[in-house]
């Protein structure tokens, strides 16, 4: 296989709040407050991709009055891990032919592993990230019900709310805006307390080697 | 193909049913005990950085690979059937444990007359009463035979809760419509977080009969009759789909490995994909004479044995059995055969609920809730309903993490994204709760398993093919439940619910429970049945089969206690019976 050339995602060091700790290949690369911009490597999409699944992803999850969102978190770098890994490659589905369609309860029957899905999305969003929102929101409207949508959707999600170890809500800013706490020992002494009243334990995340599934 | 030495006994499957057998024969004989199991292994240690919501319950890494096996389904014959290409409707498990170290830990009894649903019903309905298509029968043992095995499962795993009924005499705080109970439960509930108390404060209110739900999660720490020690639960909320961290959730791995490492008459084989039960013909006194494998290199390997033991959960017993040819494969033209007769998948639905406050759901165990049983069996008025039996009605606190729940929101909202999506979302994300409900599923003549046609695992053998689908007596049952479910909601103070859509047609693509049931069902005659009531298959007699497969029909219960009284049944009449006579025990 010919060697990939190595794409970079260039983006402003403030959108991610200064504080992108495990995004560059999971190694703590704590960024320093005077870093202007960031070249962070990507492993699956290119460039061109990449700043349009940012952009479809912010519009998707937005940064706006209710808080910040799909930019802030770094969903683009945790899609970009997650279809570079297994999961892309679809490693855990059955893919063994005949391929036949059949109805929708019977659950996904494509051939195309995720990868491919969202290289054939993409190739129908160019100039994605260079329209005016408005504009965008209709492009997306236009291909909501597809699978490929689906997937951006979900995947914005896990972006949002993953522990941070898979790349995605970068500085535990998805658990903030929800109220999650992360992976705690104990909630021996509050679980039958704090009725009614939120109770809003300052968050943690994994800690940074976590042997994880996209790592394998 | 390479021989082993023969060995005593070979069970196929690591899991609850597997670990448990290989637990009672290696402490009480001295037999030589192989356990085959076809993922790798584990122990606690694996599970003290699992506290990862993607990986773990969205990537389901403790589950069944489906790139290496899978089933096929269709909704009817004469449909064409499709693979199921990735998990969803059931989540079987893998892997030293199997299912039961991701499990959420409930653990009820069955109503009694659920084992002789059949003859009660017509009894009290007339046969006319049951639906068309119906292949119920009764299980061959009674709650009576079982209550003894219930309380040994529950004295083994350690289950949290409160005796409603024992020997007969109503007790306060726990259910009231409870078979009776030889013993209180090993240990007092579980605590009760805030949304599952709003349940039960609503649920008392309306006049029904909420109680904690018997839980395998342990309220304190506990110390069962093996001398295996475990902690009480902290409540992190990483619970179902999770290995516990600390082994406060009853796990083969926490509370059967421990014994059975202490006993160098077993071993466990991991890796080991059971392809075939070897056998010398079913038909009069047939013997099985051992298992072929592939090991995780691909070699075929033949492991002789005096005794098979099939735990490898519901459907590869099933399929076993059929590849095997051991047994009639089921025909539902003739309705001659047994082997894949009687498939069901417990029914499951939820109501959403809408609060104004926030509940903090992400406290909480699999088994830290409320349950009622108002509506379940023939406990309440069935004049002028469209169906038989019932559902358990759950409020459960299983643990809340923002992945699998972010999004939702009470009105009819046109978007799935974009800011006003995300801005109800947020607000609501925390202020919604399920009710659950759990049903009763009959078995139906069209709903079965057989080989498919088609498509292959990894190893080049058929798959299993499921032909399921809801009858009139689940989609009225559902609707009628939900119902109830709605007005419960209301009494907690919900501000907005969203019912369950009701049923329609089965989904794979929608988690409902890893409850699938029948195959190698069990009962009273081999005409209709494949293991004896002591799950001993009615020709080949040293070999039994264990599990969910043996349930003839589907109680609403959670099965795995009534799985773990069964084993514990079943290794008793091996011990104390078969080994001193061999042959058939019934």
């Amino acid at each position: 296989m010919a060697m990939r050339r190595r794409h970079f995602l260039t983006i402003s060091a403030s959108t991610i709040g200064g504080a992108l700790v495990y995004s560059l290949d999971r190694k703590a690369s704590r960024l320093a407050a005077q870093d202007k911009t960031l070249r962070i490597p990507l492993r699956f999409f290119d460039e061109t991709e990449a700043l349009i699944v940012a952009a479809a992803a912010s519009r998707i999850f937005p940064s706006d009055d209710s808080g910040p969102g799909a930019k802030e978190a770094g969903v683009v770098i945790y899609i970009d891990r997650q279809l570079a890994g297994p999961y892309g490659r679809d490693q855990n589905r059955y893919t063994q032919g005949p391929f036949e369609s059949g109805p929708p309860d019977l659950g996904y029957q494509g051939k195309a592993m995720p990868r491919e899905i969202y290289r054939e999305g993409l190739s129908k969003l160019t100039g994605f990230d260079r329209m005016g929102a408005e504009e965008q929101d209709k492009k997306l409207k236009q291909i909501e019900s597809t699978h490929f949508f689906a997937l951006l959707r979900q995947h914005t999600i896990e972006g949002m709310f993953c522990d941070p170890i898979h790349g995605g809500n970068a500085n535990m800013i998805g658990w903030q805006l929800v109220g999650f706490p992360g992976p705690q020992m104990s909630y021996y002494d509050d679980v039958d307390k704090h009725f009614g009243v939120a109770f809003r334990p300052k968050p943690v995340s994994l800690p940074e080697g976590n042997p994880s599934e996209d790592q394998k | 193909m390479k021989t082993l030495p023969a060995v005593d006994v070979v069970i196929v499957g690591g899991g609850w049913t597997g670990l448990l057998m290989a637990k009672e024969l290696g402490s009480r004989t001295p037999l030589s005990v192989v356990v085959l199991e076809r993922g790798g292994p584990r122990q606690i240690a694996d599970y003290l950085d699992d506290m990862d919501e993607l990986d773990y319950a969205v990537r389901h890494r403790m589950m069944q690979d489906y790139s290496l096996e899978t089933v096929t389904f269709r909704h009817s014959e004469g449909e064409r059937a499709l693979p199921i290409r990735q998990l969803g409707s059931f989540l079987p498990g893998t892997g030293v444990g199997g299912a039961g170290e991701h499990w959420d830990g409930s653990s009820d009894r069955p109503l009694p007359d659920c084992f002789q649903v059949f003859s009660k019903t017509v009894e009290k309905y007339g046969a006319k009463s049951l639906p068309a298509d119906i292949s119920i029968q009764d299980w061959g043992v009674t709650y009576d035979e079982l209550e003894p095995y219930y309380t040994r499962a529950e004295q083994t795993i350690g289950v949290s809760g409160k005796a409603g009924n024992l020997r007969g005499k109503r007790t306060e705080g726990g259910n009231v419509f409870e078979g009776w109970r030889s013993a209180e439960y090993p240990i007092p509930p579980t605590k009760i977080p805030y949304f599952s108390t709003l349940f039960q404060d609503g649920a008392k209110s309306l006049g029904y009969h909420p109680y904690p739900t018997p839980s395998a999660t342990l309220s304190e720490s506990y110390t069962n009759p093996d001398g295996v020690s475990r902690p009480g639960c902290t409540y992190c909320g990483f619970c179902v789909r999770y290995g516990c961290m600390i082994g406060s959730k009853a796990q083969p791995t926490t509370v059967l490995l421990p014994v059975i490492q202490k006993h160098n008459n077993v071993s466990i084989r991991t890796g080991a994909q059971v392809r075939r039960i070897e056998h010398d013909g079913d038909h009069g006194s047939g013997r099985a004479r051992g298992v072929t494998y592939s090991d995780s290199s691909g070699e075929e390997i033949f492991q002789p044995a005096d005794l098979v033991i099939l735990a490898s959960w519901t459907l590869n017993n099933t399929r076993l059995l059929l590849l095997s040819g051991a047994g009639e494969a089921y025909n539902p033209a003739t309705g001659k055969g047994n082997v894949g007769r009687n498939l069901t998948h417990q029914v499951g639905g939820a109501v959403t609920l809408f609060f104004e406050k926030p509940l903090n759901r992400f406290m909480g165990s699999g088994s830290s809730g409320i349950f009622i049983s108002d509506f379940n069996g023939d406990l309440f008025d069935h004049t002028g309903l469209r169906f038989l039996r019932g559902a358990n009605i759950e409020g459960p606190s299983h643990g809340y993490a923002p992945i699998e729940n972010f999004g939702r929101g009470p009105q009819p909202v046109e978007a799935k994204w974009g800011s006003e999506w995300k801005k109800a979302a947020l607000h609501y994300y925390d202020r919604t709760g399920n009710l659950i409900l759990q049903g009763e599923h009959f078995a139906y003549k069209g709903n079965y398993m057989d080989l498919d046609p088609t498509y292959k695992d990894h190893w080049g053998d058929p798959l299993l093919r499921l032909t399921l689908d809801w009858r009139e007596n689940e989609r009225q049952m559902v609707e009628f439940v939900t119902a109830k479910m709605v007005e419960i909601g209301r009494a907690m103070g919900a501000r907005e619910i969203t019912p369950f859509p009701g049923l329609g047609h089965y989904d794979t693509r929608r988690y409902q429970s890893t409850h699938v049931q029948g195959g190698t069902i069990m009962g009273a005659s081999p005409d209709r049945s494949v293991v004896n009531p002591y799950l001993q298959h009615w020709q080949l007699s040293n070999l039994f089969i264990l599990g969910g497969s043996t349930f003839p029909q589907n109680p609403a219960t959670h099965p795995t206690l009534t799985i773990l009284a069964q084993t514990i049944r079943t290794a008793d009449a091996i011990v104390e019976r078969y080994l001193k006579k061999p042959g058939a025990l019934a």
